[in-house]
């Protein structure tokens, strides 16, 4: 464990800047799902301590909205039907008032990565969601002890497939390399056997019915032998081989530097790396405090943007436009804009850096217009034939996301161009309606509404 | 999703495995004692637009090439005298050959299929066999037959048949009853032929690798579809979509962000409308492909018809296509309620062939395409107690294309006597590997030596006129 000789340690910095509208905007995307309407207002009103309070403990997680269903109004089957289990997900992350508590579990199944590709088995994908919502704001021992022995990563990661007899380094090389100390970071080939050694005696039960079953652990396939890890010597058990991955001096550097990235895009400064380490010890590695640390950082509100993963954008294009989970279509939606729930591409996760290119462009393109798809005006509505009045009733209508002045320029620019065109009578009635629909999809394409 | 109880279960536990190994490549389980892996598995992939040709592709096997190279090589290989092209499309489950061209005039035939029989009239009669009539879905086929564009083998398969469709599916695929074989026959045509930077000499018509098509030397690539880069809006059209489409590039050329992140997204929108405009030739307009063609595909959920369509268009456009591979719609492992599954997928498939066809004739390209439709095994001649049938031997395929010489290859066997192996299966009378190597040798002009393992031991039917 780091020595706790560092003398500036608790003097993390809080944003001290304007904290309006648009900066309540960004946290709501960075640590939620964006703002339903009216919520960016109400947050703003409260500073920067109390907003990123109200969001990392929650007085609520009851969800408020419709019941998810598909598009002929059935209930979601996320257990049996293809597709279902992200829906059942999303439908969360459309409704929850808590949404740091589902954004978190986001991030544990990016830093757990794990894909029902491998694991096969709904049940357990969601047995493993349910303990990072439950856990994602709590101790990281607790969370990497409970991670360790869930069985869709067992499944995954060839935990219980890791005997006495044959050994397999699968789990243990991504302890170390993915989940507590990173790449090089301390650690070598060596420790990976021994660390594999530590874990053994994890083992389940296969039925021709339910597929894999009773995970248990069985001290007669653990390795009782004495190994050698990071230097140290005894008869370890898994407990320790996730005792001594927290206890490595690399790894508080690790855990504050990969959790910070999910919230604000350029690397900590060193004293504010230091700083955040000193925290996470000093509280027990406990994650809560990390994560409020980062949310109150100047640099989150000061620094660029981020790119908003798909799921992300999904779930809070809906939150903003009021629409609960009523097709199926977000299934492969998703998956088009390179983010299908339960199905990371491998136990990396997603490669945050690589969410836009022209085709994940053109899948957002699709989504925005299967999100506005049933709020459609049709050419009877009576709409102002004003460029800036209709820009300013498309922007209201999708939640007033923050734009650049360039962004609104070419939107003006757009629905002045289109009125123009107007050259008939049933032209000019009708075409300030179809401005309007194509206003709402350019905003919710446009550059600004992909970053928050 | 729609379900069907017919297949079993290991058919389709055994294709999403494959699908999986094929992208993965790694730590699946086997479905059977000494399962193969399917050729290619393990094969990296890597996502690119080929700008020269407007499509976005998956290649596969190009790691060394950075994508500006593989741009070139398809635009080199576009300006170069125009290649054979070879279509593959696999049936997947096992085509009953006793259904495809079934034996009405074989006197064992309403013995063993006493359910399933066919009507002797129900189907057009094939010319060359009058014992055989034409499954009625396969009318079109008919048609091209008596155009004398369809080469049919109705026993086709391999001695001592496998009746796993993994491993049967698996030597189709690498051309050679060799189970740790992991490339492609195609694939290794395209390694002694092709070049080093044009992923589309070998092409997938589908989201991933068709394992015929795993190359070890060469790129090949994936393509769902050609016309999917359309941008539409709902409740938008007329004038007003125009001027929408025109303000995606307005929203991304910007120049003044000052945020790193917002200017990455400006550009990649920027890219997305410069690309749009490329693809307006392959757009498609509300439902309908817009691909240019003269004739009608069939109207369907199955992707099948807009492949065949897309692909069509791109030879006709002299992109340098080769070898393009694919599925045909339909569930073909019909183990219960046979005679509904296999009718449909049979329409569907032999009507998108006849379209296909026609397209190619109107577009004047149909003397380079010759295509062949092929499934693991056949089926069990007699049928089972679920109206279905279970895994056999002798299997169908069909040559089809101008330059094809209309003519059966191997004979039908017959339901008596010699006709059926010990297992009440149809026995083999032509070997898929001497198609392969006919094929290779008339058809894509190399040695069939260079591709197929053991080729001097098959003989070689006249394939191509």
């Amino acid at each position: 464990m780091r020595a706790p000789d560092i003398p500036w340690v608790s003097e993390l910095p809080t944003y001290r800047g304007p904290f309006t509208r648009e900066q309540a905007e960004r946290l709501l995307w960075r640590a939620g799902f964006g703002p339903r309407k009216g919520e960016a207002e109400k947050l703003a009103k409260l500073g920067v301590r109390r907003a990123v309070t109200s969001l990392t403990r929650p007085d609520t997680t009851r969800l408020v909205g419709p019941a998810p269903k598909d598009e002929k109004g059935r209930r979601l089957a996320p257990l049996d039907a293809w597709g279902h289990d992200g829906l059942w997900w999303l439908d969360r992350m459309v409704r929850t008032r808590a949404p740091l508590v589902e954004r978190m579990a986001l991030v544990w199944h990016d830093w757990f990565a794990t894909s029902n590709d491998g694991v096969g088995s709904p049940r357990l994908m969601l047995r493993q969601n349910r303990l990072f919502r439950e856990r994602g704001l709590g101790s990281f021992r607790r969370l990497l002890l409970e991670i360790t022995c869930d069985p869709a990563m067992l499944l995954w990661l060839s935990g219980s497939d890791n005997n006495r007899w044959s050994p397999n380094e699968n789990y243990a090389r991504e302890l170390m390399e993915l989940f507590t100390l990173g790449h090089g970071h301390g650690y070598t080939e060596e420790d990976v056997r021994q660390q594999a050694r530590a874990l053994t005696g994890f083992r389940n039960d296969w039925s021709r019915s339910s597929g894999p079953i009773r995970f248990r652990y069985d001290p007669k396939y653990h390795d009782g032998g004495v190994k050698r890890v990071f230097g140290k010597r005894g008869r370890f058990t898994w407990r320790d081989s996730c005792r001594l991955c927290l206890e490595h001096p690399a790894h508080p550097a690790f855990f504050v530097t990969k959790l910070w990235g999910y919230f604000v895009p350029v690397e900590p400064a060193r004293p504010t790396r230091r700083a955040l380490e000193h925290l996470y010890v000093s509280s027990g590695y406990n994650v809560r405090s990390v994560v409020e640390a980062i949310l109150r950082h100047p640099a989150l509100y000061l620094g660029p943007r981020m790119v908003k993963p798909p799921a992300v954008l999904i779930a809070g294009t809906l939150r903003a436009l009021g629409r609960g989970i009523d097709t199926t279509a977000w299934t492969w939606l998703s998956g088009l804009c390179g983010q299908q729930l339960f199905y990371p591409p491998n136990v990396a996760g997603w490669d945050d850096d690589r969410w836009l290119d022209t085709a994940t462009f053109r899948a957002r393109w699709q989504t925005a217009g299967y999100a506005l798809r049933p709020f459609n005006l049709s050419t009877k509505n009576q709409r102002p034939r004003n460029p800036d009045a209709l820009v300013a009733s498309a922007h209201r209508f999708v939640g007033r996301p923050t734009l650049t002045p360039g962004t609104d320029a070419a939107l003006k620019r757009f629905a002045k161009a289109a009125l123009s065109d107007a050259n008939a009578s049933w032209k000019r009635d009708q075409y300030p309606s179809l401005i309007e629909n194509a206003l709402r999809q350019l905003i919710v394409s446009s550059p600004d509404y992909q970053t928050c | 999703m729609s379900e069907r109880a017919c297949h079993c279960d290991e058919f389709s536990r055994a294709s999403l495995l494959r699908r999986a190994a094929a992208e993965a490549g790694s730590g699946l389980p086997p479905i059977e004692p000494g399962m193969p892996l399917p050729a290619g598995t393990g094969l990296h992939r890597r996502a690119f637009l080929a700008r020269s040709a407007g499509v976005a592709l998956a290649v596969y096997g190009a790691s060394k090439l950075g994508l500006n190279a593989l741009d070139e090589g398809i635009a080199n290989a576009a300006a170069a005298p125009a290649q054979p092209v070879l279509v593959s499309i696999f049936l997947p489950g096992g085509a009953d050959s006793l259904s495809v061209l079934y034996p009405t005039g074989d006197p064992n035939y309403r013995k063993l299929r006493p359910k399933l029989a066919l009507e002797e009239a129900a189907g057009p009669v094939f010319t060359e066999d009058d014992r055989l009539h034409w499954h009625p879905s396969l009318a079109p086929l008919a048609t091209l037959h008596g155009e004398g564009k369809v080469a049919v083998a109705p026993a086709i398969g391999y001695t001592h048949p496998d009746q796993s469709h993994f491993t049967s599916r698996h030597f189709w695929e690498v051309g050679a009853t060799e189970a740790n074989l992991r490339t492609g026959w195609l694939g290794r045509y395209l390694d002694a032929v092709g070049t080093a930077d044009n992923p589309l000499q070998g092409l997938s018509l589908d989201d991933t690798l068709q394992p015929p098509l795993a190359s070890t030397k060469v790129p090949v690539a994936a393509l769902a579809g050609a016309d999917d880069y359309s941008f539409w809006a709902p409740g938008v059209w007329g004038d007003v979509e125009n001027r929408m489409l025109q303000a995606i590039g307005s929203l991304g050329k910007r120049p003044s962000r000052p945020d790193p992140t917002l200017r990455r997204a400006a550009a990649v929108t920027s890219q997305a409308d410069t690309l749009r405009r490329q693809l307006v030739p392959f757009a498609t307009l509300g439902e309908k492909p817009n691909f240019g063609s003269t004739v009608t595909y069939p109207q369907t959920d199955s992707d099948f018809p807009k492949r065949l369509a897309g692909l069509a268009a791109m030879l006709a456009a002299g992109l340098p296509l080769r070898c393009i591979a694919l599925n045909a719609p339909g569930e073909y492992d019909t183990h219960a309620n046979q005679a509904d599954d296999l009718a449909s997928g049979l329409k569907v498939t032999a009507e998108s062939i006849l379209a296909f066809q026609r397209d190619l004739e109107a577009r004047g390209v149909a003397a380079r395409v010759v295509t062949l439709v092929w499934s693991e095994f056949g089926r069990r001649a007699a049928e089972n107690g679920s109206a279905g049938t279970d895994h056999g031997a002798g299997g169908s395929a069909f040559l089809i294309g101008s330059r094809v010489r209309g003519q059966l290859i191997g004979e039908f066997p017959g339901l008596g006597g010699s006709g059926l192996d010990r297992d009440g299966n149809l026995v083999t009378t032509a070997d898929f590997r001497a198609v392969y190597s006919s094929l290779l040798e008339q058809w894509l002009g190399v040695e069939a030596e260079r591709v197929i393992p053991n080729a001097r031991s098959f003989g070689r039917p006249a394939l191509i006129s």
